[in-house]
């Protein structure tokens, strides 16, 4: 018979069973028929049950029986004790789960490959050199000027493409008011051939759509945003759309999945990087640049071309830099080209979350390590119960291989169905963390395919997880001596050890979790209470953007149209909110004098806006409506304290950017400029109104209006102004509307988000530590009752008995706070990067910790140590 | 039974021989016959013929069904397959080449 027989036999064993012995009964019957006598022919047959045990084996897999005898013997042990195995269960679930979840997300964001041709073969173009404050810096920020002349050098080689990063922007498909957002990159024309990639309809870019500045004005849309804005509506191909002043022509839907080169971000549309304004600037970077090796090609030899071209267009740059210190250009030009491996792509997203993700998982796999640890305690004092049982399976011929499976089969039991559990957990938790970190503004978008990469994870981290905690007390049972464990004595200091470590095992690893999760919630707390020097709260940021640059006295209209506006308090113009991310900054030289290594930051804004913000006035005047850039500034106190050092007085001092000369009129106070982690900057806010070289003044397209608001929820006004706008000068659209507060929190989005998530695991792994712990104590206070009886007997009082069950239990707490005091100290390291204002090797951050564990030590062993001084003496020892 | 010993290895021999000739049988049948035509000589222990017939079941040289006999009580009858008639071409000749083996021996000895 076929092994498919077999198999089906093993689950139908009990018919097999009936069938064997219907046939050996027909045997006996035939025997009787002809005439012979009943007792005689049994006798002759021999054992039946023999007999049909050897047929039995012979009609199935032995082992796939005996493993199904096992699994169904388990599964009713798992029965008996309900609460225990929903309690290991669940532990463990919430590990699997965890784990899987990390691993779903650091597989989606940084392993694997993009849909690509051959992404292996790819690889980003990046600049490593030192920041302005001494520390290592990576830069993957390129000109196009650069990009064309190293593209060039290296063709035989390698096809260099240029890639923009992905930018929310406006667009228009029919009338002006119906603006949208779409998510752009612009790209290289041959970046489609290079990716293998095909189009859905139409056609997709080449070479030959991306060769002169502004002449492309073409459109390839990802399949992704086709299916989602269009239904998939072939005709989309030559539908035209507004953006800015170009009208750009869809000519092609690129096919499914490919949304770009940044993970974490889908791009919509891609357009020829000839359209970009900056494609023929060489100081202005806007681009990424990445490489698609040739087959075969060495990469060294590449990267130092790269290197010599790249070095070589800076040097020929720096000959025209004014206003920059010789110390920032050296700075400048020492930057290192490399080539880092990019399978996965690059994404702002990746560089944003991999150490926190990795953080985190390394977080979550502790959490689990606890959890395997306590249910392996839990196995190993079920186990111990059950010695007898198990001494008597082994004298009557259970081999050892045997009983390792039917202690596994429990185990494997466990594991699957914690899997299960971790599945759902991992199926809605990875989604979880992907809106944690998704904003209306810079929506995250990560595809989590739960596919064979996933499942080969999971299964082998049950796998893994299954011989964790159960292999010890499974070798433990088989190792079991019948004559002593049937005499009752088999030697139970061994198992309590082994409890005992594990314990040991667990606090350390709690204490790692917990000093980590330290480390991350008052990064958090600090970063959020840090003081702003402006009031967000009531504010809303309106940005607005005109078709046509606009006069600034056109965007004041607006301003006062709004001001009239019931509900509005006080309304002023800035270039773009402070913390929207957005910077402009340069060198400059004060007083005349030669421009020196720091850089200072501007933003431009209108009269009344320091009052819009809250931020101080400390000396001198705001702003009034005749001035201009260039012309007069205010400065906020770092720049004061940055540039003026010899105790000048700072109003009435002349800076120059460049040819842009300003007057200081007025001192405000600090405020962060572009993220809240780095200190103040020096920012001298400059006149919203500018004029051009010729005194002419110039006229802007975007621009963000500030308004304070009176009532508590300042997006109750949003619709409003949003109408009001475009009624107060028809050219203007609003483009985005933001509360100042929801800028303030995307800007701790990754903090919050860990520091939650730290806060659970912590929670959890001090639970299930102070479970564990609970459990060995009273399991070892069950196993020494006699002892304890004894001497209690003989006069120990319950002190004394208190006294050495509390002891058991520091010993083992202290072990491991010893070794997670090591392992903290190791992992803050790793960590240091996320870290705000805080210092690993703060006694405060050990501090917390240990006596929380401490703390939760003495509650866990509280009841063991009452179960101790209340055994009565008389009945302990009468027990046995 | 020391005599059975030494037919162990022919016991499929023997089973896939009577197979051969007759209709199907049931293992009782079987057994009655190798013990009738060897003239009570050969005598199978009752109770091993079924893990033996049921080996080579599973190795697909004879194979079994259940019939209800006139008596009304049900019964499992084997038959060879073609494999088990090659099979039974190929124990034959290791038999005769084995008792033509220990003849020799006997005569030259």
């Amino acid at each position: 018979m076929s092994l498919w027989s077999r198999l089906i036999n093993v689950v139908r064993g009990e018919r097999l069973d009936r069938e064997l012995d219907e046939e050996l009964q027909s045997h006996l019957d035939e025997a009787v028929e002809h005439g012979r006598d009943p007792h005689e022919a049994r006798r002759a047959f021999g054992s039946t049950l023999h007999q049909r045990e050897a047929s039995r084996d012979l009609k199935l897999l032995p082992w796939l029986d005996s493993l199904r005898a096992d699994g169904v013997f388990a599964w009713r042990q798992m029965l008996k004790k309900k609460p225990a195995s929903a309690a290991a269960i669940l532990s463990l679930g919430l590990g699997i789960g965890a784990c899987l979840s990390a691993y779903r997300l650091i597989d989606a964001l940084l392993l694997r490959p993009l849909p690509v041709s051959e992404p292996d073969r790819l690889y980003a173009v990046v600049r490593r050199g030192i920041d302005d404050d001494g520390k290592p810096a990576t830069g993957d920020m390129w000109a196009y000027p650069a990009f064309a002349q190293m593209r060039a050098a290296v063709k035989e080689q390698a096809e260099l493409l240029a890639i923009s990063y992905a930018e929310r922007v406006d667009l228009t498909y029919r009338s002006d008011p119906e603006m949208e957002k779409a998510c752009l990159q612009y790209v290289s024309g041959w970046m489609f051939p290079a990716f293998g990639l095909r189009p859905a309809v139409g056609r997709l870019f080449t070479e030959r759509d991306d060769l002169k500045p502004g002449a492309h004005p073409y459109a390839v849309l990802s399949h992704n945003y086709w299916s989602r804005r269009f239904g998939r509506d072939p005709n989309v191909v030559g539908r035209t759309f507004r953006m800015g002043t170009h009208l750009f022509e869809i000519v092609g839907v690129a096919e499914a999945p490919f949304t770009g080169t940044e993970r974490g971000t889908a791009t919509d549309v891609f357009v020829p990087t000839m359209m970009h304004p900056g494609a023929t600037k060489s100081d202005w970077t806007w681009m990424r640049t990445l490489a698609v090796m040739g087959r075969g090609v060495v990469v060294e030899p590449v990267r130092a071309r790269l290197h010599a071209v790249s070095r070589a267009f800076e040097e020929e740059r720096a000959k025209g830099f004014t206003g920059m210190s010789r110390q920032s250009i050296e700075r400048f030009l020492d930057l290192t080209v490399i080539l880092e491996p990019a399978p996965a792509g690059i994404s702002g997203t990746q560089q944003n979350y991999r150490e926190a993700l990795l953080a985190l998982a390394v977080l979550v796999g502790l959490v689990l390590l606890i959890a395997c640890a306590n249910v392996a305690n839990l196995m190993s004092a079920q186990a111990a119960a059950r010695a007898r049982e198990m001494a008597l399976r082994v004298s009557i011929g259970a081999g050892r291989g045997r009983m390792v499976q039917l202690v596994l089969a429990e185990s494997a039991w466990l594991a699957v169905l914690a899997a299960l559990v971790g599945g759902l957990f991992a199926w809605w938790s990875a989604p979880f963390v992907i809106g944690r970190i998704s904003s209306p503004d810079n929506p995250a978008q990560l595809d989590l395919p739960m596919d064979w990469r996933v499942l080969a994870f999971g299964l082998t981290l049950t796998l893994a997880v299954t011989f964790l905690f159960g292999l010890a007390p499974a070798l433990r049972a088989s190792a079991v001596k019948p004559a002593s464990a049937l005499k009752g004595g088999d030697n139970p200091h061994a198992r309590r050890r082994l409890m005992q470590a594990l314990i040991a095992a667990q606090v350390a690893f709690c204490f790692v979790v917990l000093f980590v999760s330290g480390l991350f919630i008052t990064t958090f707390d600090r970063l959020s209470h840090r003081p702003l020097g402006f009031s967000p709260e009531r504010v809303l940021t309106v940005e607005a953007v005109a078709q046509r640059a606009q006069p600034p006295v056109y965007w004041d209209q607006v301003a006062d149209h709004l001001r009239n506006v019931p509900g509005v308090e006080q309304v002023a113009l800035a270039g773009w909110p402070l913390l929207a991310g957005r910077a402009w900054n340069g060198f400059i030289s004060v007083n005349g004098a030669p421009p020196g290594p720091v850089l200072a930051f501007f933003l431009n804004v209108s009269p009344g806006w320091t009052g819009a913000m809250k931020i101080p006035l400390i000396e001198g005047r705001d702003l009034d409506a005749n001035d201009n850039t260039p012309g007069v500034a205010l400065v906020n106190q770092a720049f004061v304290k940055e540039y003026f050092t010899h105790g000048e007085r700072a109003i009435g001092t002349e800076f120059a950017k460049g040819d842009l000369k300003f007057r200081v009129v007025g001192v405000v106070g600090d405020a962060p400029y572009r993220t809240v982690r780095e200190s103040v900057l020096p920012v001298a806010y400059v006149p919203f109104r500018a004029l051009n070289d010729k005194g002419v003044v110039q006229a802007a397209s975007t621009g963000t209006f500030i308004v304070r608001t009176r009532g508590a929820n300042p997006l109750a006004l949003a619709s409003t102004l949003r109408r009001e706008i475009p009624r107060a000068r028809s050219e203007f659209r609003v483009s985005n509307v933001r509360t100042l507060t929801a800028i303030v929190e995307a800007q701790t989005v990754r903090e919050r988000l860990l520091a939650m998530l730290a806060l659970f695991f912590a929670a959890v792994a001090l639970l299930l530590a102070a479970i564990g712990l609970y459990g060995v104590l009273v399991y070892s206070v069950l196993q020494r009752r006699r002892e304890i009886g004894i001497r209690m007997a003989i006069g120990a009082q319950a002190g004394d008995i208190a006294r050495r069950i509390a002891a058991e239990a520091f010993a083992m707490v202290l072990a491991g706070a010893v070794v997670g005091v090591a392992g903290g100290m190791a992992s803050a390291r790793y960590v240091e990067s996320l870290l705000y204002q805080v210092k690993a090797g703060d006694v405060r951050m050990f501090a917390v910790p240990a006596l929380t564990i401490l703390a939760a030590a003495l509650v866990a062993a509280m009841p063991a140590v009452i179960r101790a001084v209340r055994i009565d003496p008389v009945s302990a020892l009468r027990a046995e | 039974m020391a005599k059975t010993d030494s037919l162990q290895g022919s016991l499929d021999l023997l089973v896939l021989k009577i197979l051969s000739r007759r209709h199907p049988l049931h293992g009782y049948a079987i057994m009655s016959a190798i013990q009738e035509i060897s003239g009570d000589v050969l005598r199978v222990e009752e109770g091993s013929i079924y893990p033996a017939l049921h080996r080579m079941e599973e190795a697909g040289w004879i194979q079994a069904e259940w019939i209800t006999k006139p008596t009304g009580r049900r019964a499992r009858i084997y038959q060879l397959t073609p494999d088990g008639r090659s099979q039974l071409g190929l124990e034959e000749s290791r038999w005769e080449a084995v008792t033509a083996a220990v003849n020799q021996v006997l005569r030259m000895a």
